[in-house]
């Protein structure tokens, strides 16, 4: 029998799990396609909403499950952030999936069901935990991937990510079973005490396990040389998809990276640290160069995103509690300004047809000056320009790199991080020097209310009642997570 | 000879090397993807039971009903998505999948 200090500990999975089952039906009993997925868009946001609301209610550590779910500080911290980018892109579904004919109920069934996977995801502290959240997750994602199931780039997008999303699980379902036979054990807290024993430390079992299990969640955030899905499966799926791929299910499988190398093999932290550098860098340098010869916003954010990926491993890579901080504020900074980003991709329209590339956005300061300046902070600071939210974000996982002295590491993040620059930059002249082509059509009022968000969040960043509590916010989760 | 844990964890790595050959090296078509797939759920399902019965623990076994139950949901999205594919495109060959470059 389960008592309900345990079901307490678990109640937000809890009503993401019950709402979902509960969505679905209420879906399927009702006659009304499009009202039905309207409404159950709707209750879906609401149950985000009460997850949301039921950890912010949760305090102190627990532990329940025989060892395998945790909730403490550092999980609450991301959880809130994955409910909000989870939210926000459900919020900006409407208009897009009303024109193509798919504002159908199954969608934020699997948002849901993707949502409570990576909530599981954030709180494993098993391998057998971190197996299941992650399958919950990724299923649900090859699906709405390939939602708009008449289209054949949708359809291709979700092959491609299914494809290389269960090579990926393979990989480090591998990787765990040879962790479990070398420590004798799936729990964290087993595989951290066997692995500080001094027989284990020139053990090939681990290191090979380590390295299988690492190249499986490099697959997850899209970390060079794992990332070849990112730009296909961002550029094929709808677009309300990718804004909700480039947010939640990166920070859930970073949160699983952070707990995994920091819970279970801090003990071999020098093999691990080797690893996440190499990541570090190649993202960062893909990220800077592939990204400039794109034509296409969905493809130039995919790049983007991978290059933002390898600059919060450059605060793993420290290995510090910093580190691990300023991680937590890169996350959730980059999970604002991306879907910003993606809400204004969704205003970029002329009638019922959606455009998506950058010559579209041809002097938009001479047609819609305010679209134009909101997408011009967002360009700003995704490249990292004092005084806006994108510098700080950098500012954190930068400082605790050159502590650890990882010199080298750092100086090629900020030239990559120049580069990138360029076409963050190009965006902003393309907007505001080019001859205007046509103009959009009238933007509508929630991509428009998420991307003003978004700008201000940006903005207001460096005002203490913003960026102070957020940073006071992820210091504490860190501290829960590192001692 | 007595077959011991080292025997099993080679078969375990020969299929899933075989598995991991099988996605990248197959020119064909997708379903040759999906069973290469099984194949490396397996090799995994072999190297949990081996370990848990020479390490002596039941945990392994129960990882590998879980990794059983996930392999199946995870072949039946993987055909959906096929089917779904096929009526855009026609084709499930492997060289077809190319709408998307750069």
């Amino acid at each position: 029998m389960i008592d309900s200090s345990v079901l307490y500990v678990v109640l937000p999975e809890l009503i993401v799990a019950l709402g979902a089952i509960a969505l679905l039906m209420i879906g399927v009993f009702s006659s009304n396609g499009e009202a039905a997925g309207r409404m159950v868009t709707w209750l879906a946001i609401a149950v985000l909403l009460a997850a949301g609301i039921a950890i912010f209610n949760q305090s102190g550590a627990a532990t329940v499950f025989g060892g395998a779910f945790v909730s403490d500080g550092f999980t609450r911290f991301l959880k809130i952030v994955i409910l909000v980018g989870a939210a926000l892109t459900l919020l900006m579904t409407f208009d897009n999936f009303s024109r193509a004919k798919i504002l159908l109920f199954e969608y934020p069934v699997l948002v849901l069901l993707a949502t409570l996977g990576m909530l599981m995801m954030v709180s494993a502290n098993d391998l057998i935990a971190l197996y299941l959240g992650l399958e919950l997750q990724s299923l649900a994602l090859y699906v709405v991937a390939a939602f708009k199931r008449d289209d054949v780039r949708s359809s291709e997008a979700g092959l491609k990510y299914f494809v290389l999303g269960a090579l990926s699980s393979g990989m480090l379902l591998y990787g765990a079973s040879i962790l479990y036979g070398v420590t004798g054990s799936t729990s964290y807290a087993t595989i951290a005490s066997a692995a500080r024993l001094p027989e284990m430390a020139t053990n090939v079992g681990l290191t090979f396990g380590l390295v299988f299990v690492l190249v499986g969640i490099a697959f997850k955030i899209a970390a060079v040389p794992f990332h070849m899905w990112t730009p296909d499966v961002y550029q094929g799926a709808p677009t309300p998809v990718t804004a909700f791929f480039a947010g939640a299910p990166k920070i859930a499988a970073m949160a699983l990276l952070l707990r995994f190398t920091q819970a279970a093999v801090p003990a071999v932290a020098s093999q691990w640290q080797q690893i996440i550098i190499f990541l570090s860098i190649a993202s960062m340098a893909l990220g800077a160069f592939a990204a400039i010869g794109q034509n296409n916003i969905k493809r130039l954010l995919a790049y983007s995103s991978i290059g933002h990926v390898g600059f919060a491993l450059l605060g793993l890579a420290a290995n510090s509690p910093e580190g691990t901080s300023g991680v937590l504020i890169y996350l959730a900074i980059y999970v604002a300004m991306t879907v910003g980003a993606f809400a204004c991709v969704l205003c970029m329209r002329r009638g019922d047809h959606y455009v998506e590339n950058i010559s579209d956005l041809a002097g938009l300061a001479r047609t819609d000056l305010t679209f134009a300046t909101i997408l011009a902070i967002l360009m700003f600071s995704f490249a990292g320009i004092p005084p806006l939210a994108g510098f700080w974000a950098k500012w954190y996982v930068f400082l605790p790199a050159i502590k650890a002295g990882l010199y080298p590491l750092s100086v090629i993040g900020v030239i990559s991080s120049v580069i990138g620059a360029y076409y963050y930059l190009r965006i902003v002249k393309v907007m505001f020097f080019d001859e205007p082509a046509e103009a959009f059509s009238p933007r509508e009022g929630r991509p428009s209310v998420v991307m003003g968000l978004s700008a201000v969040f940006t903005v207001a960043f460096v005002l203490p009642l913003v960026g102070g509590e957020l940073v006071d916010a992820a210091t504490a989760a860190a501290s829960a997570l590192v001692h | 000879m007595t077959i011991g844990l080292g025997h099993y964890l080679v078969v375990a790595a020969c299929l899933f090397t075989l598995g991991i050959f099988g996605i990248f090296l197959n020119r064909k078509n997708v379903i040759v993807i999906l069973l290469s797939i099984e194949l490396m759920l397996l090799a995994v399902n072999i190297n949990l039971v081996a370990f848990s019965h020479f390490n002596g623990d039941l945990v392994g076994q129960v990882f590998a009903l879980f990794v059983l139950t996930v392999a199946a949901a995870e072949s039946a999205i993987g055909l959906a998505i096929m089917v779904v594919y096929f009526r855009n495109r026609g084709s499930i060959a492997v060289e077809d999948i190319n709408m998307m470059k750069g």
